[in-house]
């Protein structure tokens, strides 16, 4: 492999580094409010309001069933409204956060759920206001399983980064395609390639590590 | 331990000094809460309970259900008040309507006179304040440590920092938990973990505990030191504390007062002596059954019902409040009295159980029933005494 190809591929893995870390963080500053919301609107929730819950529901089931290739070129007139442009690692972000937000808020969703109706009953009974109960109660208790979902959701993006190519955003999937594939050049597909596999290994590895930390207690 | 289950009468004789205490002690205790009120942070009352045609309605799949039909009861202040019945019989419905986590479908709940159906938001949570809550399972946050489970209550009350630790302290110390402040949850056992709820309870000096079941999911032994710390609570601070169980001996061992709850309805309720003693409705009698001993296999084998030549007539005395005379027994009878089998145990001071005695002939049989005053009699038949 030649030097400009070994810089190549550590720019474009810090612009996969950069696209999924900032569209992770927008996922889980959005995501996790939806999911609040979702768990907590629903009937016999804390905060019920079943008609807003079905609507934003169904948003968010209708986000999750675009495919992120569509989305990706669907969203451009929106991507330039909020990123001031259609091209670069910027734009991919604006379509990867869309894509991850509702992903990963499903997924906050099931563990938030999954937190025991005493527990909440509990806070009630010691004179716990809802917010208290958001704060005290559904998020920390929570907890494990959701850092698990952003787990899942960073290894999911890694992945639909891939695409961002598409946007002229690089990043390793981008290589991959015009270096390994249309030029035939097999050691720079075999590097991306294992460089993915490092990349998810870690990620899944210290998203392994935090969730067994916390559930050790 | 045997204390706790189905107990034997003698165990429980031991305690019957400690029983009439606490009965005279009431006042005291209410003196000594006096003397706390002073550290109180609020306005307490005294901690009266009182239902008022408590009706709660559920729309199940089959149609409305009926979870509580019309209860009225009141539950006087620094009472240890047991609610039982079978599982479905509407006792966790009852005692959540006390700090509204279930709301009445009509009637009201009156906490020191007032109703609190009327209250908003920020009365309900200044109420819930003033009534601890313990649960089956505990309900620990698993997240926090053991300190910060029992300074959730002050935390979200804005109790300021200082004021937390201590009173978190005086929480722990109280049930015996100083050592494991910094655990968290997982690490303790049932016992403790209840323990824990009791502090986290308490730590806001409430003027009414609710039990749901807190001793379902624990031990004999556990169940008792629990009971124990309840009891010696209720002593020390005239709580008034409302328990729900399905358990007989829980009642047995620390209420002073009694209801059954049978299909949403109050069908029983008084003193735990009256009504274990003297238990009038069927769901009592069915649910005092474990607690009960029956007639032995043995004799039960041999029971004839007509009198024969050389036979003795088995007779069963209950008592409800006084402890029969046995030499005046064997006067009445003017022949001599075996006793087969007793249970007399000793509740809030007074004799309650049952005796199965043996009486040799019939005439003698019949001049004790006729001559026994304020004694409950009552024949079962004759065996052949052989043994």
């Amino acid at each position: 492999m030649s030097p400009q190809m070994i810089d190549r591929l550590s720019q474009a893995c810090l612009d996969t580094l950069f696209m999924v870390g900032v569209s992770a963080g927008i996922a889980v500053l959005a995501g996790l409010p939806l999911a609040l919301f979702l768990v907590t609107s629903g009937p016999g929730g804390i905060f019920p309001a079943p008609r807003a819950n079905r609507v934003v529901g169904t948003l968010v089931n209708g986000f999750r069933a675009v495919p992120f290739i569509v989305l990706l070129v669907a969203l451009i007139p929106f991507t330039r409204l909020v990123a001031g442009t259609t091209i670069g690692v910027w734009a991919a972000i604006v379509p990867l956060s869309v894509s991850a937000t509702p992903f990963f808020a499903r997924i906050a969703e099931v563990s938030l759920r999954e937190v025991d109706a005493g527990l909440i009953e509990a806070a009630q009974s010691i004179g716990c206001r809802r917010r208290h109960i958001l704060l005290h109660v559904l998020l920390p208790e929570a907890l494990p399983g959701i850092l698990g979902g952003l787990t899942i959701t960073v290894v999911t993006m890694i992945g639909a980064s891939a695409m961002a190519g598409a946007v002229g955003a690089g990043g390793l999937g981008d290589v991959a395609i015009r270096y390994g594939y249309q030029r035939f050049d097999t050691t720079v597909m075999l590097a991306v390639i294992a460089i993915l596999i490092a990349l998810v290994c870690l990620v899944q590895f210290a998203g392994d590590t935090a969730v067994r930390r916390l559930r050790a207690r | 331990m045997a204390r706790a289950m189905a107990g034997l009468a003698f165990d429980n004789l031991r305690d019957a000094g400690a029983w009439i205490a606490r009965g005279a002690s009431r006042p005291a205790a209410r003196d000594a809460r006096a003397g706390q009120d002073v550290r109180q942070t609020g306005g307490r009352g005294a901690g009266t309970v009182r239902f008022e045609g408590v009706t709660k309605t559920f729309q199940a799949a089959s149609g409305a259900v009926r979870a509580l039909d019309g209860i009225d009861l009141a539950i006087p202040a620094g009472a240890i008040f047991g609610i039982i019945g079978r599982s479905g019989a509407g006792k966790s419905s009852l005692l959540r309507t006390v700090n509204r986590l279930e709301e009445p479908s009509a009637g009201r709940v009156l906490i020191d006179g007032e109703p609190i159906g009327a209250l908003d938001t920020a009365g309900l949570v200044a109420l819930r304040r003033r009534i601890g809550m313990i649960f089956q399972h505990f309900n620990l946050l698993a997240a926090k440590t053991v300190r910060q489970n029992v300074a959730l209550p002050l935390a979200v009350a804005g109790v300021p920092r200082a004021e937390i630790g201590r009173r978190v302290d005086e929480a722990l110390r109280l049930v015996g938990l100083e050592a494991k402040a910094e655990a968290y949850p997982s690490r303790l056992s049932g016992g403790q973990k209840q323990r824990v709820g009791i502090a986290r309870a308490l730590v806001s000096r409430p003027e009414i505990l609710l039990c749901d079941e807190a001793t379902s999911a624990l031990d004999p032994e556990t169940t008792l030191q629990i009971l124990t710390l309840l009891r010696d609570i209720n002593r020390r601070f005239g709580i008034t504390i409302v328990l729900i169980t399905h358990e007989m001996s829980v009642i047995r061992e620390i209420c002073t007062d009694v209801v059954v709850l049978e299909q949403g309805r109050a069908v029983e309720s008084g003193p735990v002596w009256r009504v274990f003693g003297a238990p009038e409705h069927p769901a009592t009698r069915a649910l005092l059954e474990p607690l009960t001993r029956g007639l032995p296999d043995d004799l039960a084998a041999r029971l004839r019902p007509n009198p024969a030549p050389g036979a003795e007539a088995l007779l069963r005395i209950t008592c409800s409040g006084a402890a029969p005379d046995l030499s005046a027994l064997t006067e009445a009878a003017g022949a001599p009295v075996r006793l087969l089998q007793a249970g007399i145990e000793r509740i809030q001071g007074r004799a309650v159980g049952r005796m199965l005695i043996a009486v040799a002939g019939t005439e003698a049989a019949e001049r004790l029933v006729a001559r026994a005053d304020g004694i409950a009699i009552e024949r079962i038949g004759y065996v052949a005494a052989d043994d």
